[in-house]
């Protein structure tokens, strides 16, 4: 086990990428490696993307990549997309906006279905995210899917948060209402190339001084046309300023309310494996049992 | 939960990708990951993402007639980075007398046009188990 781990945190694509599979899997025994990674995490900085679908997510992941890159920095990147709740398949298809760094030994992309976790993340990011991290990736970029109102995981799980947004603020009004703007730490405005974008950037930031700040952190509205490439430096630096600021605010106690978040789900995921068990509970109901009482004999019975 | 995962990639300059989007679409529809990257692919640059994405299979729609280089160049690359376990197949438009020699190469299957999708769905359960060791 520790040959596999070490080849895990020696940056190994094979052993690494096997890695995030057992762990997404949930595999039997996996718990004990991500016991050795979890060790050798907390040194890479986190960014979570987080935005509607078609805001231009994947399109800036790609630039920021590039943009690293260049500053020597090696990159790893969880794109996360819906797993379909009938089928339980999924396309994953964030990749083709990131094409250009297929073949770039410091870039690492992972796609990874929801497989029914709510919130714009799988169950496992934060493992994979982990995982990434151990292998020794400066900087982790983690894509939500974007679909739901409630993507506020992913303020626990990066370190600086973006949300992305286009002109015509309009549909995202809701979104906004539901705390998206309470876990931004920036905000983008993409699809600068496109009308209305000021009138969108001054109603950002007049709702954004009537958001209670948690951290103290002055979040900041930029400009973007991701597509071509425009904007986006001014993007890195604003990152930049913000990991500095989590560095010194942030960090201690966001990583104990991460692992603390992280201890949550496993104890939730075991709970539910321990008396979540299917074909007694449908004997259970079958026999005339209401959901509580059935819950209530699977729960004595495990005692 | 062990998922099947497969990499649908349309290598080559060519034309368009309507027939991989159904495969992908089909392979979802069944329950599969299906890790998709589009078009104008460089059989690296597919490697490179199989071994990242670490799928059981990479299928491959080929079109432009480079199928007797791109396929045995995927396996050769596959062998060099310790990957051969991934299954390989593919379909488009290729000859019936190339196929055998694509097989000779480490081609698992080429499905010719207009092989209806289920087959493609069933040609994996049967061929693809889940890697789920370290
Ligand atoms: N006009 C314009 N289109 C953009 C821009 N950024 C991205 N796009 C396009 O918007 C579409 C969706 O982009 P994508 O990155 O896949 O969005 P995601 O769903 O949020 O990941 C693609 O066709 C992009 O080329 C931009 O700044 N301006
Ligand atoms: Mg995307």
């Amino acid at each position: 086990m520790n040959e596999f781990c070490n080849k895990v945190f020696s940056g190994d694509v094979r052993a690494s990428a096997r890695l995030m599979r057992l762990v997404d899997d949930r595999a039997e025994g996996y718990e004990e490696y991500m016991k050795e990674v979890w060790k050798h995490t907390g040194r890479a900085h986190i960014i979570g993307i987080t935005g509607a679908p078609g805001a231009g997510k994947s399109t800036m992941t790609d630039k920021l990549i590039a943009k690293y890159r260049s500053m020597g920095k090696t990159v790893g990147v969880v794109a996360i997309d819906p797993t379909s709740p009938f089928s339980g398949g999924a396309i994953l298809g964030d990749r083709i906006r990131m094409a250009n760094h297929a073949t770039d030994e410091g870039v690492f992309i992972r796609s990874v279905g929801t497989r029914g976790h709510l919130g714009g993340l799988s169950v496992s990011t934060m493992d994979i995210v982990a995982v990434m991290d151990a292998m020794g990736k400066d900087v982790v970029i983690i894509e939500t899917v974007g679909v739901g109102q409630d993507e506020v995981e992913i303020a626990m799980v990066a370190d600086t948060c973006i949300v992305v947004t286009v002109p015509g603020l309009g549909d995202d009004i809701q979104a906004i209402k539901a705390g998206i703007f309470e876990i931004a730490d920036i905000f983008i405005v993409n699809k600068a190339d496109r009308e209305g974008v000021e009138r969108t950037v001054k109603d950002l930031e007049m709702m954004l001084e009537m958001v209670h700040q948690r951290t103290g952190w002055d979040v900041q509205v930029l400009k973007t046309v991701a597509s071509r490439d425009e904007g986006i430096d001014k993007v890195v630096e604003a990152i930049a300023s913000h990991a500095e600021f989590f560095d010194k605010n942030i960090k201690a106690g966001r990583m104990e309310d991460r692992l603390l978040h992280v201890s949550y789900g496993v104890v939730r995921e075991k709970i539910v494996k321990e008396i979540f068990k299917e074909e007694e509970i449908r004997a259970l109901l079958k026999s005339g049992l209401d959901p509580y009482t059935a819950v209530e004999k699977l729960w004595e019975k495990r005692k | 939960m062990s998922k099947i995962r497969v990499l649908i990639a349309k290598p080559g300059l060519d034309g368009h990708d309507r027939g991989a989007k159904v495969v992908a679409r089909s392979l979802r529809d069944a329950g599969y990951e299906v890790i998709y990257t589009g078009l104008r692919q460089t059989p690296e640059a597919i490697v490179a993402t199989a071994v990242q994405e670490d799928v059981d299979a990479i299928g491959l729609s080929i079109l432009s007639g480079a199928h007797n280089t791109v396929f045995p160049r995927i396996i050769e690359l596959l062998k060099e980075k310790g990957a051969s376990d991934i299954v390989v197949f593919g379909g488009g438009v290729i000859p019936e007398t190339d196929i055998p020699g694509l097989i000779d190469a480490g081609v698992a299957h080429i499905f010719t046009p207009g092989t209806p999708t289920e087959e493609v769905v069933k040609f994996l359960a049967e061929k693809v188990t889940p890697k789920n060791r370290a």
